[in-house]
């Protein structure tokens, strides 16, 4: 290879890396040094000098672990997040198969609306299911004498919001890996005597292992910041409180308080729950994945 | 039978799910204030194009703005983006160079750093050179896109063959030309559905925008009906218009995703369209 060709793949990375630079490396090392500094008030906090920066190391980071609300808002996400995360890729999964497998009908037609959701801005969706919560619109209230808003059912509400706008994305997801096997595979099971069933659950879960982890590690992912459902949904019930989910804690410390230093040091507690719950995945992820390349 | 029918029913079951709440917002946007509240909820009102009409008047046709820069972020953003993960998994795929897995797992690796450590510090360093409150604050930061590189890659592996590139060398292609000529060509369906997925992700967000906009003339559908939301809730005489504008805010969507259904399948691992 002549020089120009070894010099190629630099250059054509370059805009990739200076937008992972400056938009990506930077501002997670900025939220570091955020997050081991705080502002000294001395004297009554008037006049110049009386305000002064300084380097508290990981007094904000050993804060933000044991604070109580925070704690509270965890507990909050851990429950909407396994109703979430369970019920989402279970339906995914199931649609998926279904899909795939040789009696239905109407596919295209069920594949299309399943997935429509998607295309539905979470604000959007969460304003829509909010209103179809409300007493004087619902027409759910006519089937259903629940109050969808209350102190107990708001977890299953947001998760249904959250479940009607994620569960398409992961069925398409699913379906696609399905559709990418060789269909011989299948005619071979059946030949030996196998049921539409007995190919899902033995050959087609199987080779979906590594997509079910996929996807299963974004869902965490976006599951533990969650953010948008709770805020726009807020306005309409008085059950949310504006530190419902860790990453509104964030929002609220930072933007309404002002606490820049406790926001930074809570959004890396925030991604470091994110990064120890999806790297045990990720490593199996990237071993089946990639295992084949390179 | 069953055999066949458990399966359909089940699947039409998923679909009217996910078609109640939009299918219900179609006629609740037709209702007047007073019908939206009275009338039964599928017998449609008379009052859509009055909501419309009303939702444009709102504080001086602000909802027209929202429209158009939802549509500048999200379409100026996912051009972008499709052209950057383009390159960059053209390069990953194709090249064998020092630094490739490192260079790869570096850019993977952002998938993992979530929105809520980037978003604050985004802000910050934005307004520490004044550009918080503008265009760009919501434009630039969505344009690094770790999955979409990924994707970018998978397809440039299996779409472009090398033995095309090592022709191209032999009759004295530069790169650049090999790149814009060859490869690009060749990667057209998969970077169709990176601007796809792009397209909608950035029409969809809404931490970035809410954290990063004071000026409520830049802010995008999301960020605006939200406000009109936090406004009106108290004030069931301005449902009618948060519906309308909810349901405007989906149909460029959808639109978009019913003419597009041939590249939303596009399976990116097995190379080209079917």
């Amino acid at each position: 290879m002549n020089r120009r060709v070894k010099a190629a793949p630099y250059l054509f990375l370059t805009p990739a890396i200076v937008l992972f630079t400056l938009f990506l490396a930077l501002p997670v090392c900025y939220t570091f040094y955020l997050s081991m500094r705080r502002v000294k008030v001395s004297g009554l906090g008037l006049g110049k000098g009386s305000r002064q920066e300084i380097f508290v190391g990981l007094d904000n980071l050993a804060a933000a672990a044991t604070d109580g609300e925070l704690w509270a808002g965890w507990l909050r996400v851990l429950g909407y997040g396994a109703l979430v995360l369970i019920v989402m890729l279970g339906l995914a999964l199931l649609f998926a198969l279904l899909l795939d497998s040789a009696h239905v009908r109407l596919a295209r037609f069920s594949r299309i609306a399943i997935f429509l959701p998607y295309a539905v801005p979470g604000v959007a969706a969460t304003l829509l299911w909010g209103f179809l919560y409300l007493p004087s619109l619902s027409p759910l209230r006519a089937l259903l004498d629940v109050d969808f808003l209350g102190a107990t059912t708001i977890t299953f509400s947001m998760a249904n919001v959250a479940v009607w706008g994620g569960v398409g994305f992961n069925m398409l997801v699913l379906y696609t890996t399905l559709r990418a096997i060789p269909r011989e595979l299948y005619e071979a099971a059946r030949i030996d005597g196998a049921t539409e069933t007995q190919i899902a659950l033995r050959v087609k879960i199987p080779i979906l292992v590594p997509a079910i982890i996929l996807t299963t590690v974004f869902s965490v992912i976006a599951t533990i910041q969650v953010f948008t459902e709770p805020t726009t949904l807020r306005p309409l019930t008085n059950t949310i409180s504006s530190t419902w989910s860790p990453l509104m804690k964030v929002y609220r410390d930072a933007f309404v308080t002002g606490d820049l230093y406790s926001a930074a040091a809570t959004s890396i507690v925030i991604a470091a729950v994110s990064l120890v719950l999806s790297f045990g995945f990720l490593r199996v992820v990237r071993g089946r994945a990639f295992g084949e390349e390179s | 039978m069953t055999r066949r029918l458990a399966p359909t029913g089940l699947l039409l079951l998923g679909a009217i799910y996910c078609l109640f709440p939009v299918s219900w917002v179609l006629v609740a946007a037709t209702k007047s204030p007073a019908e939206l509240f009275t009338t039964s909820t599928l017998t449609p009102g008379t009052g859509l194009l009055s909501n419309i009409e009303e939702l444009f008047a709102y504080r001086d046709g602000v909802f027209w703005l929202w429209l158009a820069n939802t549509l500048l972020y999200a379409g100026g953003g996912a051009l972008l983006s499709t052209a950057v993960s383009a390159v960059s998994g053209f390069a990953l795929a194709k090249y064998r160079f020092p630094g490739r897995d490192a260079i790869f797992n570096l850019l993977i690796g952002g998938i993992l750093v979530p929105a809520v450590v980037l978003a604050i510090p985004q802000y910050l360093l934005f307004s520490q050179i004044g550009m918080a409150d503008t265009y760009w604050a919501v434009l630039l930061p969505q344009i690094l896109h770790p999955y979409s590189i990924y994707l970018a890659r998978i397809y440039a592996t299996a779409a472009i063959p090398d033995s095309l590139l090592e022709a191209g060398r032999l009759d004295g292609a530069g790169e650049w030309r090999l790149m814009t000529r060859v490869a690009i060509p060749l990667m057209v369906p998969g970077m169709v559905t990176i601007f796809l997925f792009q397209f909608v992700a950035i029409w969809n967000n809404f931490l970035l925008p809410f954290i990063m906009l004071g000026d409520d003339g830049k802010f995008p559908l999301t960020v605006g009906l939200y406000t009109m939301l936090a406004a009106g809730a108290n004030q069931p005489t301005l449902y009618n218009l948060i519906l309308t504008g909810a349901l405007l805010s989906i149909i460029p969507l959808i639109a978009l995703f019913l003419t597009m259904q041939r590249y939303w399948r596009t399976d990116l691992s097995s190379g080209a369209v079917k």
